[in-house]
Formats: structure tokens, C-alpha cells, sequence
């Protein structure tokens, strides 16, 4: 049985205020049999140092990442990790996380390819949690095993492909790194490879809105209002666009993927993961360097031909 | 192949000898464990280097001594314990250590400690990362 949603005001505003809870709602919930309480962070040994009581660990990549292919986990992997956990189908999930809910973002995002259906993050995260001086602990529980059924990932809605994206150019493109990778210069700076990328620069008519624009000082989400500004004010956007939101790994944007389509509503809005990695180390794909979005020729549907 | 300084071997014998899981523990021990900066380096990170490849902020200051004994100096903060872990590890390893020990040190040592399997190949590049700038600092201190 899900449990109630948070009606707390601020949240009401949001096209889907039954994706967040605010740290309140979730202290007063705590003890519910049918809610488990999941961090995912960046740092894989944060949780171990101290966490929200009751709660438990999912890290995002040695857990929720195929070990061998570059892939998520299958539904077999995920039905086991989410039974171990003591998360069943009909379990209300939430998820809190480090640096603005970076991470515990991308877990809600795999978690949803998986179509869990009542998954919803905390509004704020770790931060404001420890910020309220809330409780936390070391004990890690031990939550009874219980059967999660084998689902098959549905990766035609939410996730985009390279191919897909080589057919989407044209249509709205978000890029959520930041300015100095959007523009290409990062990579030439000297000692510091943090792309792994031969390329450097972003995707044809591509918009840049660092994903950490969205929240606010506290690591809460901006309220609507703000977000619009930001997401349709400044890059244009609007909420029956298809649109694809890309970073280095796919990360950053999924937390771009949850305030789109969560926050603001889109219907349409995948998340591009093999993200930089993969486009800025593809031999021939269109690649635009410099501050300014650049043309994409629409429907071009693969890189150009050899002469 | 160059032997490790002993308390690094010793280190890595430890990793290699348990499983995944305690390998995490032993990190998370190492990251506090990690000594607090002295008063003369505490609020002066003017004078220690960033370590941009690390997830997380960290900052590092390494001293030679006259009889040529690398001193080493972390600073990252709590919420970054796989951080401060491998921090831990150089400075439970290398702290004291004569220089040309640490230079002698393989850029690839991190590879027995078994930990891209706990923790991902891609958060070990930080310790990569933290190991070169050492080493390029001994270097300009001792040349």
C-alpha cells in the first residue's frame, strides 16, 4: 500500500508533488511497515559513517550498474538487490542522497526504467536532514528478505540512445555540465582528465543548464515559479517538447530528467546516459565547441558519410 | 618490481587479504584516522594544492624534511570518506617515509588493494591523481 503523499504547500506546486516529501513528512513517517527509506551518494561510504535510522544503502554504481557491460543491472539483478533490501513492488521508496541529491536522483531514474511506481526523493537530501539536526545512525537494519518479481527494464520511454539522439537533433537538447565543459576549454586544460573524452565541447543546438541551477541554497528543488524561469524563460523549453537531457555519465542529468518531468510536468523527456562519454569519444558525430548552442541539422539521422 | 615502504606493504596486504566488504570497513577506518591539520596548516589551504580529480574537495600539502623525510598533509572534509580513506592510506603509508621511497613508489600500487571491485575503478582515479601530485611535489622539493 503506498503511503500518503505530503501535502505540504510548497510541493503542491509542482506538477507532481507525490515525487517528493519533505524531510518533515518523512520524520513522522518513519516507523510505516510499508515505507523503506533508500541513500544513494555519490561517496560510496557516506551511508556507513551515519544515515537517516531505519534506512538502508543502494550504491548507484556498484549496485544499480551491470559489473561488466556498460548497462544497468537486469531485472533479475534489480529484483534481487531490491528484495535483499526488504523493498517490495507495492513498497513506497524514498530516496535521499549527498550534493543536492545528485545521485539519489539517478537512482530514482533507474529505479523508474524498472517502473517501480512509487518512488519519490527527499526534498534536500542528506543536507537539509543534518542541517534540521534530525537523527542519524550507524546501525544498519536488517529488513526480512522479501519477494520482488523479475521486470523487465523498459528503456523506450526515459532513457535515450546515442541513435536516438542522432535522430532527436533538432529538437531540444538540455546539457547539464558545467559552462567549462559545455564549451569545450576543460578539456584542454593541462593535468586534468576528468573527462575522458577526446573531444571536448557539446551536442548541436544544445542548451546549457548546469543541473545544480535547480536547487536551492538549502538543496531543496527551486519552487516552480523558479524553475520555469530558468528552464523555459532561459532555454526555452516548453512542456510538450521532446527533449533529451544529457551530462558525463548521465548522473547530473537525471536529476535535470526529475525536475522536468516530475517538477515542471514534461511528458517527453529522456535521459541521454551514455552522456559525454560516449558522444565526445564517437568517431564522426557533430560536436559544437564554444559558448553558443550551435545549428543541428534536423533528422539527421547518423554521422556523416565518408566522402 | 620495487618493494612498497613497509607500512604501505603492510596496508596492502591487509586489503588483499579480506573481501569486498571488509575492504570498505578498512577505508572507512582509514578516513578517521585521518590526523586533523596542524594549527599552522589549519584555514591556510593558500598554501596546499587541490586535487581536482578527486570527487570530492581535497587538499594537500607535502613537506620535505632536511634529512629528506616527505611529510604529508590532508585536508577533506567528513562527507567525503572514500576520500579521506585514500587519503588515509598514503598518509598511514608514506607519512615519514625517506623521499626517494616515495618517488620509488609504482603510480599503479592502488591496483593491489583490490578496491575497484567495493568501490569502482572510477572513484580510484582520485588516488591516482593524489599519488602523482606527491610526487610531483617531492620532486620540486628535493631537485
Amino acid at each position: 500500500m503506498a503511503l500518503e503523499r505530503d501535502d505540504d504547500p510548497k510541493l503542491a506546486d509542482y506538477a507532481h508533488p507525490e515525487r517528493l516529501v519533505t524531510t518533515e513528512w518523512l520524520s513522522r513517517h518513519l516507523d510505516e511497515p510499508d515505507l523503506v527509506v533508500v541513500e544513494s551518494d555519490e561517496d560510496v561510504l557516506l551511508y556507513d559513517t551515519g544515515h537517516i535510522p531505519g534506512s538502508v544503502k543502494v550504491d548507484w554504481h556498484t549496485e544499480l550498474n551491470d559489473p561488466v557491460t556498460r548497462d544497468y543491472v537486469d531485472g533479475a539483478r534489480f529484483a534481487e538487490l531490491l528484495g535483499e533490501r526488504g523493498i517490495g513492488r507495492d513498497t513506497t521508496v524514498v530516496i535521499y542522497g549527498d550534493k543536492n541529491n545528485w545521485w539519489a536522483a539517478y537512482a530514482l531514474w533507474v529505479f523508474s526504467l524498472f517502473g517501480h511506481s512509487d518512488v519519490r526523493l527527499l526534498d534536500g537530501g542528506r543536507a537539509k536532514w543534518v542541517a534540521e539536526g534530525r537523527p542519524m545512525t550507524t546501525d544498519v537494519p536488517s529488513r526480512p528478505r522479501v519477494e520482488y518479481p523479475v521486470v523487465e527494464r523498459d528503456d523506450s520511454v526515459i532513457r535515450a540512445f546515442k541513435d536516438d539522439v542522432l535522430a532527436h537533433l533538432g529538437k531540444p537538447l538540455v546539457d547539464v555540465r558545467s559552462p567549462g565543459e559545455y564549451s569545450g576549454e576543460l578539456l584542454h586544460m593541462p593535468d586534468y582528465p576528468q573527462e575522458g573524452a577526446v573531444r571536448g565541447g557539446h551536442i548541436p543546438g544544445a542548451a546549457s543548464v548546469p543541473w545544480a541551477r535547480a536547487a536551492a541554497e538549502d538543496a531543496t528543488f527551486k519552487s516552480r515559479a523558479e524553475l520555469e524561469k530558468i528552464y523555459e524563460g532561459e532555454a526555452g523549453l516548453s512542456r510538450n517538447d521532446e527533449v533529451v537531457a544529457y551530462c558525463r555519465i548521465g548522473e547530473r542529468s537525471s536529476h535535470t530528467w526529475f525536475v522536468l518531468t516530475h517538477l515542471l510536468g514534461y511528458g517527453k523527456v529522456r535521459n541521454y546516459d551514455g552522456s559525454w562519454t560516449e558522444w565526445g569519444n564517437t568517431v564522426r558525430v557533430p560536436i559544437v565547441t564554444g559558448t553558443e548552442a550551435g545549428k543541428a541539422e534536423a533528422g539527421k539521422a547518423e554521422p556523416a558519410k565518408a566522402p | 618490481m620495487t618493494a612498497l615502504p613497509p607500512r604501505l606493504e603492510e596496508l596492502v596486504e591487509d586489503f588483499s587479504a579480506v573481501g569486498p566488504k571488509d575492504r570498505l570497513q578498512l577505508l572507512l577506518e582509514l578516513s578517521g584516522e585521518l590526523p586533523a591539520l596542524p594549527a599552522r596548516l589549519a584555514g591556510s589551504r593558500d598554501f596546499m594544492e587541490q586535487v581536482h580529480e578527486c570527487q570530492s574537495p581535497l587538499f594537500l600539502a607535502v613537506e620535505v624534511s632536511d634529512d629528506a623525510r616527505v611529510q604529508l598533509y590532508f585536508d577533506a572534509p567528513l562527507e567525503a570518506p572514500t576520500t579521506r580513506g585514500f587519503a588515509g592510506i598514503l598518509h598511514t603509508g608514506l607519512d615519514g617515509e625517506p623521499a626517494q621511497a616515495v618517488l620509488d613508489v609504482p603510480d599503479d600500487f592502488y591496483v593491489r588493494l583490490g578496491l575497484g571491485e567495493a568501490v569502482s575503478p572510477l572513484r580510484l582515479r582520485g588516488m591516482a591523481a593524489m599519488l602523482a601530485r606527491i610526487k610531483r611535489n617531492v620532486r620540486e622539493r628535493t631537485a
